[in-house]
């Protein structure tokens, strides 16, 4: 049994107590003195130029205390894109700008055109109202493949085209790879889209600016996963504040699913905003503007072949994919299409060839960037359905064929560009088996059918690459930062911890985890470590929480500081103790003299570092306090199986999940409890995308989904109890925790599952014509699929 | 600007309102952050409070409709010596909450819901929280931890 509080205990959340209770302190939770409200004028068509902007009547609103327009921000930076990708021939992608305020065009509904900062908010909107703007209306591109067409209305009039870039990976091995396919004894083709979808965290997007006359600085307090990224997005690339003038805090956040990596142009509006006015300027987005602006994922078209040989065993994959960049791109948006989704595609599968190829388009919508999962989703369910789809054309067991192509021997060398370290597949799928009861379904299906439904089981693996990671390697990549991570140690004299880190957590419970790590190397009470996080001003720098890094990259970082501060206070234990460092012990928290009864407390070691009379000064600094930075080896690559069964109203075309299990290797386990919940609320995501969710917009650019009337998310009663279980575990071998990452793989893992079982149902139903059904899997569309 | 009074947690609050202020925003406005906005059409359930007992998103009547009412908010809901509500500490047992932006209003239904249904079903849960999202959690730990807190046992759903 893990020590209480340690490593491996499912201790309680101690952030628990100030959300029970009413008290934590969210962006908008905080009211500066003197602070002004913004709203913003945005657009309410698709595509058009912008005449003119008539803001006298609004200028003389009440309350109204400043109106900005595009016009403010001429000479000032847009929103820099943090990763770029090279095309097939090796070039650059197509970069347009991305003004804070709309320059010359609007290119979606919801781009900011003007500000109104006013003393109350209310006073803000309805200036806004009063602003008139003549917009010259431009038809829209709202369809990839039309955006793509000879003569398609262009997004940026300065680039060549729509297209952002034309990606393809692995380049060299395309020839191969189409070889293969020539001589395939099967081939399986499958068209399919992966939806769009909005990240919604219930917490919508607030900033707050504020200025310090006296000093100069500024402050930012924002949404954010990455407090210090936007710090060094904002202050370099738009505002141009060096670090050492610009705090950025994210406090407690509602959730960000990816939605809150980026850098938007409200932050930098407001910050902006209050140098200008020298007094604080608080946003807070209506939940209708986040619709709108939030950033939104997925929306890729795919066809993806998988050649198989006559023993059935992979020989080659082949894909094409049109993503969807939006209007702009945002902060990671080219990333997600390519280098997060084109790796993934070998999955679980010993398949040797495998061609990519994406092409990345503008329109006339929301900027498109990482969502939970951010490109493994995509990579996962094509692959996932198309393996689902061969099975069935070549009348195997869809499981068996799985089985039979899995990766066994570790580490694996995919043919695009990524080293697994370690899994198991067969043991998961195993335990998939055994926690689905896939042995009982004819049962239930026999149940089922005595009741008019109709019932399916689907079932599919996935792998995903967490923890990014390699800062060398990102960087050959295309990523125009590092991915390391940092953490500070502060020991103070009576013993207490205070651990500094870069990651940030909105939902993820680092402040339980991260001391079990802490408490667990030390010997000592989890009660006695604090996590200090979201503060630029307190952490020395940090990369923040996305891609399921925060422990492999975070974590590591303070187990390396913390070893940093052991050692230290070993070396101050043995000059006590009048003994070699090498000879002393660290366990429960007392330092011994191996092989004698000498011990010392942590608290004596500690207060004798900054009460340093007896003290090694001619060899040790006074002070307890360590810094270290993290940049791992390789990403880590968790891995799964899931299964969901479904019964299907062959009257109305309702889908209702009847069950979902997931057996997971996420490697080891700092808190069990938390790690589920993780889970769990990845698979309502992404059973919300299976089922539930889908951005839609009209031919025009119209957003028809704008608010939660219209865009559907999980409530309580559309999903069941899940049954998860992480007992296989294959720790990560190149982190000093073992640990893989746990935060996106139910989002990542859960949509194939369902789409499987949907249509495994209605095969068993007789509608041996439905091979496949888009998302969302809505009644309409199954009811249409079943009448053929 | 109108000056209304409404009974919070037990204390008269006062301050004015506009005819369009909604309560939440008068609430939020007197310091009492712990109820949330989480969307602008009455869906998402952040906002949830008991209005003379019964519970009311927040964000659907206006401050001036309270005036006089006892409402009652999450920063009110723990016991008298500050320690967790039964609600409120099975929340943390069973890790029915995330980030918590959803949490307040979870629990104030949740609350509404046992003093109608002291021991509700699953399905029952479920069903009554048709109109407090969270994207947190995917529900699971938030009906387990309402099954318990009702004094059912929660033991035979998946652990952790």
């Amino acid at each position: 049994m893990p020590k209480d509080g340690g490593i491996g205990a499912s201790t309680k959340r101690r952030e628990d107590i100030r959300f029970l209770t009413g008290t934590g302190q969210y962006t908008d939770d905080i009211n500066l003195r003197g602070q002004a409200h913004v709203a913003f004028l945005r657009s309410d068509v698709a595509h058009g130029r912008i005449k003119g902007i008539d803001t006298q009547a609004a200028a003389a609103m009440p309350g109204v205390v400043r109106i900005f327009t595009g016009a403010d921000f001429e000479g000032i930076g847009g929103l820099p894109c943090g990763w770029q990708v090279t095309d097939r021939q090796g070039n650059p992608m197509q970069e347009p700008g991305h003004p804070v305020l709309a320059q010359g065009k609007v290119r979606h509904v919801g781009d900011p055109i003007a500000a109104v900062v006013a003393e109350t908010r209310e006073q803000a909107r309805d200036a806004v109202e009063a602003i008139e703007v003549d917009i010259e209306e431009l038809p829209a591109v709202v369809d990839m493949k039309a955006a793509l067409a000879e003569g398609a209305p262009k997004v940026h009039d300065d680039l060549s085209s729509n297209l952002c870039y034309d990606w393809g990976f692995v380049e060299e091995n395309k020839a191969a790879v189409e070889e293969a396919f020539a001589k395939a004894a099967h081939v399986t083709t499958l068209e399919l889209v992966n939806n769009r979808l909005i990240a919604n965290p219930m917490e919508p997007r607030v900033a707050v600016g504020d200025f310090a006359p006296h000093s100069g600085d500024s402050t930012l307090y924002t949404t954010s996963q990455n407090p210090h990224v936007i710090r060094l997005l904002m202050g370099a690339f738009v505002l141009g504040i060096p670090e050492h003038k610009l705090r950025v805090v994210a406090p407690d956040v509602g959730g960000g699913f990816g939605s809150k990596i980026f850098h938007y142009a409200e932050e930098a509006f407001c910050t902006f905003a209050a140098k200008q006015l020298k007094r604080p300027v608080k946003w807070t987005s209506s939940r209708a503007e986040a619709f709108m602006s939030d950033a939104h994922g997925r929306d890729h078209v795919t066809k993806i072949e998988l050649a198989l040989d006559a023993e059935n065993n992979f020989t080659a994959l082949r894909t094409e994919t049109h993503a969807n960049m939006g209007a702009y791109l945002s902060t990671f948006a080219p990333s997600v299409p390519t280098w997060l989704h084109g790796t993934l595609m070998a999955g679980n599968y010993k398949t040797p060839l495998i061609y990519v190829n994406v092409k990345a388009v503008f329109t006339n919508t929301v900027p498109v960037d990482a969502y939970r999962g951010a490109g493994r989703p995509e990579a996962t369910y094509q692959l996932e359905r198309v393996i689902d789809k061969a099975a069935r054309e070549l009348g195997v067991d869809p499981i068996a064929l799985r089985r039979q192509n899995f990766v066994t021997e570790f580490p694996y060398a995919t043919p695009v560009a990524v080293e697994y370290d370690t899994g198991d597949y067969v043991a998961t799928m195993d335990k998939l088996e055994q926690i689905a009861d896939l042995a009982g379904f004819e049962k239930r299906l026999a149940e089922s059918k005595a009741r008019g439904k109709l019932r399916g089981l689907g079932v599919n693996c996935y792998i995903e690459a967490c923890g990014i990671a390699p800062s060398n390697l990102v960087g050959q990549l295309g990523a125009r930062a590092g991915l390391y991570e940092s953490a500070t140690v502060r020991v103070n004299a009576t013993g207490g911890l205070v651990v500094m880190t870069g990651s940030h957590s909105h939902g993820q419970g680092h402040e339980t985890s991260f001391p079990q790590v802490v408490a667990d190397m030390i010997g000592i009470d989890a009660n006695m470590v604090e996590i200090e996080h979201g503060d630029t001003d307190k952490a020395p720098m940090g990369m923040g929480t996305y891609g399921s890094r925060s422990l492999a990259v975070g974590g590591s970082a303070i187990v390396r500081a913390t070893e940093k501060i052991i050692a230290k206070a070993k070396k101050i234990a043995a000059h006590i103790m009048e003994a070699s460092a090498d000879d002393i012990e660290l366990k429960d928290g007392r330092f011994t003299v191996a092989g004698t009864d000498k011990s010392l407390a942590w608290g004596d070691v500690t207060l004798a570092a900054y009460v340093p009379h007896n003290y090694p000064l001619e060899e040790l600094e006074p002070g307890l306090e360590e810094t270290a930075f993290y940049d791992p080896s390789n990403f880590t690559y968790p891995a799964g199986a899931y299964a969901c069964e479904v019964e299907v109203d062959p009257e109305t075309g309702k889908v209702t999940i009847e069950s979902f299990a997931a057996a997971d290797d996420f490697g080891n386990i700092v808190n069990p409890m938390i790690v589920s919940g993780q889970v769990h609320g990845g698979l309502a995501q992404g059973i919300g995308q299976a089922l539930l969710e889908g951005c839609v917009y009209d031919e025009n650019g119209q957003l028809l989904t704008g608010s939660y009337m219209d865009y559907a998310m999980p409530r309580a009663a559309d999903v069941p109890f899940y049954s998860v279980d992480h007992s296989c575990q294959t720790p990560c071998t190149h982190n000093p925790l073992g640990v893989k990452g746990c935060g996106e793989a139910g989002a990542i893992g859960s949509p194939p599952a369902v789409v499987n079982a949907v249509v495994d149902a209605l095969q068993r139903a007789g509608h041996t014509g439905v091979t496949h059904i888009d998302m969302p899997l809505s009644p309409s569309r199954v009811w249409s699929a079943m009448q053929g | 600007m109108n000056e209304i009074t409404i009974k919070v947690n037990g204390k008269s609050v006062s301050g004015p309102v506009e005819g369009r202020t909604l309560l939440v925003d008068f609430l939020r406005g007197a310091g009492l952050t712990g109820t949330h906005v989480g969307c602008d059409t009455s869906q998402c359930g952040a906002c949830v409070v008991h209005v003379d007992g019964k519970a009311v998103k927040s964000c659907s009547i206006f401050a001036a409709e309270a005036e006089g009412a006892e409402v009652a908010t999450i920063e009110g809901q723990a016991n008298p010596d500050g320690s967790l509500n039964a609600i409120q500490q099975a929340f943390q047992d069973h890790h029915g909450l995330q980030c918590g932006f959803c949490t307040p209003g979870m629990v104030m239904s949740a609350a509404a819901l046992l003093k109608e249904n002291p021991r509700p079903s699953e399905h029952e849960i479920r069903e009554y929280l048709e109109g407090n999202i969270c994207r947190c959690t995917g529900y699971h730990n938030i009906v387990k931890a309402i099954l318990a807190a009702s004094g059912q046992d929660v033991s035979a759903i998946a652990a952790e």
